[in-house]
């Protein structure tokens, strides 16, 4: 397990938490959240007012106990956004660079089988400039592990990849990690790349931990309003909180009653945010035969349909709601069906499963 | 032809790099990467030498070298060693006066090598030493190279400061510039002459040589590619 608990002034942190061993966690942020600090941090690059940082009981940095290991005895790999390959070496010289502790010949020998794990033992001798994108990356991920480190520190090393050479590497890293059993901590800005890549999901913003926890059940349950709008949930709307019984809790959206399975407790009369995915808002045609199944039903009135390639984005003013609009996402063939088009009259469905309740 | 003025010139510029140019990468190294508060007074102070005429810095090292300063008397007392008017004083007020050509070039290269690299290479496990001498060092190359062709090109032509410092004591502090200014006084133009051309040609060389160093490293770096 890596621990984490990190407190600093410029760039501004306070934050505390656990990254469970071999296992991909990705620490996904806006823009100057902090991300690459904490890495910097956990890799000891950055040196903060405060820290406690520890993996698997091996202590790296305590101020109260005036610990604080160089970055060069963490046993971890690193792979920045830039790759920071050394520009006069070979791709084979860059590998052998993190195997400075092993005699030459071995150190030959280890670094041309580091390229040949990341498919480019045939480029060894060319120098990153002659090397493209993906390659360089290959490369700073071959240098990351040649020392076989415990931790795999990675900082948005997809970023400046092209699609399909991003999607590749993806693979490859997962088909790595499966391998090595390391612990992996990923920092990227893209919420589907975390999606896709890690088991623990962090949000991170302005310096501060918003919710942390397996993937699917972060992607599934945003904690705050915050973490909701850091994952994209674009409706987002105040209702009052009537109370709970065995099945959720309902509220009150302007005239509306809704239902959401929640676990999230408030009081009777208090204001409380929610939240559904706009794919999760339903377009209800006439006559479904199944409706009590569907949630709570109402009529809105389209005011923005939106083509965005393989989906249509289409924003409803709900009637007798609290005034907030929703965002519903639809396959284009249900637009075509249904007819929708601004101005048009809709039935929608929201499920309590779908309702959330933000703290 | 004054050979013993060659010799001396030679020497002279010799000593001067042997001895500057690892001062030059330590404080250029140093000047690149700290932070003290004080940094742009320090830049100040190596670069001076550049922008003082050579009568100003000769007439300092004079009085703080001279036999009757503290500095000049310590040198007496304790190794029987005189500044003023001696080979030992030419390499000393050398050094001084070739300071920035040894440091500027070697500070600016280290500034070149980011801080991106160096995170890489202390997470490949390299030590502060190793990171120097394996990362930084290479890279901050072609800048050593230019201080040291600087260093001693300026060395071997350096006038204003020698004549203060040594005076035109032949085989002890005349160099090939005394030597030329000598000549001509002495209204010899042909030997004056002789020995310019020779200086140049050395100059030419000297720096010829740095730059296709250079320009090979450079070469080669493309070839990689």
């Amino acid at each position: 397990m890596l621990t984490v608990s990190l407190e600093h002034d410029h760039p501004k942190l306070a934050l505390d938490f656990q990254l469970p061993r071999g296992q991909v966690s990705a620490i996904v942020g806006p823009s100057g959240s902090g991300k690459t600090s904490v890495l910097r941090a956990v890799a000891g690059l950055l040196s903060t007012r405060s820290a406690r940082i520890s993996l698997e009981g091996d202590t790296w940095a305590d101020t109260e106990r005036g610990v604080f290991l160089p970055a060069y005895q963490r046993p971890l790999g690193f792979v920045g956004q830039r790759y920071a390959l050394f520009p006069h070496l070979s791709a084979v010289a860059n590998v052998a660079a993190a195997l400075v502790h092993l005699p030459g010949a071995e150190r030959q020998r280890e670094a041309q089988a580091g390229l040949d794990a990341v498919g480019i033992g045939g480029l060894a001798s060319r120098s990153p400039s002659a090397l493209s994108g993906g390659q360089c990356q290959r490369v700073a991920m071959a240098r990351a592990l040649a020392r076989k480190p415990r931790l795999l520190l990675l900082d948005e090393p997809f970023s400046a990849l092209d699609r399909s050479t991003r999607k590749r590497l993806h693979v490859e890293l997962k088909r790595l990690q499966a391998g090595l059993g390391m612990t992996v901590v990923l920092v990227t800005h893209d919420l589907d790349e975390a999606a896709q890549l890690s088991q623990t999901l962090c949000l991170l913003r302005r310096g501060r931990m918003l919710q942390y926890g397996p993937t699917p059940e972060v992607l599934r349950q945003p904690a705050s309003v915050e973490a909701a709008r850091l994952m994209d949930f674009s409706n987002l709307a105040k209702a009052e909180w009537v109370g709970t019984d065995r099945e959720g809790a309902t509220l009150r959206w302007g005239e509306l009653v809704l239902r959401a399975a929640t676990k999230v407790v408030s009081k009777p009369g208090a204001t409380v945010s929610w939240t559904i995915r706009s794919s999760d808002v339903f377009l209800v045609k006439d006559g479904h035969p199944d409706e009590s199944s569907l949630g709570i039903l109402a009529s809105a009135r389209a005011t923005e349909v939106i083509s965005m390639g393989g989906s249509v984005l289409v924003t409803v003013s709900v009637d007798h709601s609290g005034g907030e609009p929703l965002r519903m996402r639809l396959r284009p063939g249900a637009v075509h069906r249904h007819g929708v088009h601004v101005g048009c009259r809709l039935r929608i469905a929201l499920h309590p499963e779908a309702v959330i309740v933000l703290a | 032809m004054d050979w013993s003025a060659l010799s001396l010139s030679l020497e002279l510029a010799v000593w001067t790099l042997a001895l500057l140019l690892p001062v030059g990468i330590l404080i250029g190294r140093w000047l690149a990467r700290t932070e003290v508060r004080g940094r742009p007074l320090l830049q100040a102070i190596c670069a001076l030498p550049l922008v003082l005429p050579p009568t100003v810095v000769g007439y300092y090292l004079l009085t703080f070298m001279g036999a009757r300063s503290p500095l000049g008397t310590a040198l007496d007392a304790w190794f029987g060693l005189s500044l003023v008017f001696s080979f030992p004083g030419l390499v000393f007020a050398s050094l001084l006066v070739n300071l920035p050509f040894a440091v500027l070039p070697v500070q600016r290269a280290f500034e070149g090598v980011s801080q991106e690299l160096h995170d890489a290479a202390a997470c490949c496990g390299m030590n502060p030493w190793q990171v120097f001498a394996r990362i930084e060092l290479p890279l901050a190359w072609p800048g050593v190279l230019s201080a040291a062709v600087l260093t001693f090109g300026h060395t071997l032509g350096e006038f204003g400061v020698v004549l203060m410092v040594g005076g035109n004591i032949p085989g002890e502090t005349r160099t090939l510039s005394i030597a030329i200014f000598d000549r001509i006084q002495a209204f010899d133009p042909g030997a004056a002459g002789r020995m310019a051309a020779l200086l140049l040609l050395i100059s030419l060389v000297t720096v010829a040589l740095g730059y296709g160093a250079l320009e090979g490293r450079a070469r080669r770096g493309a070839g990689q590619g």
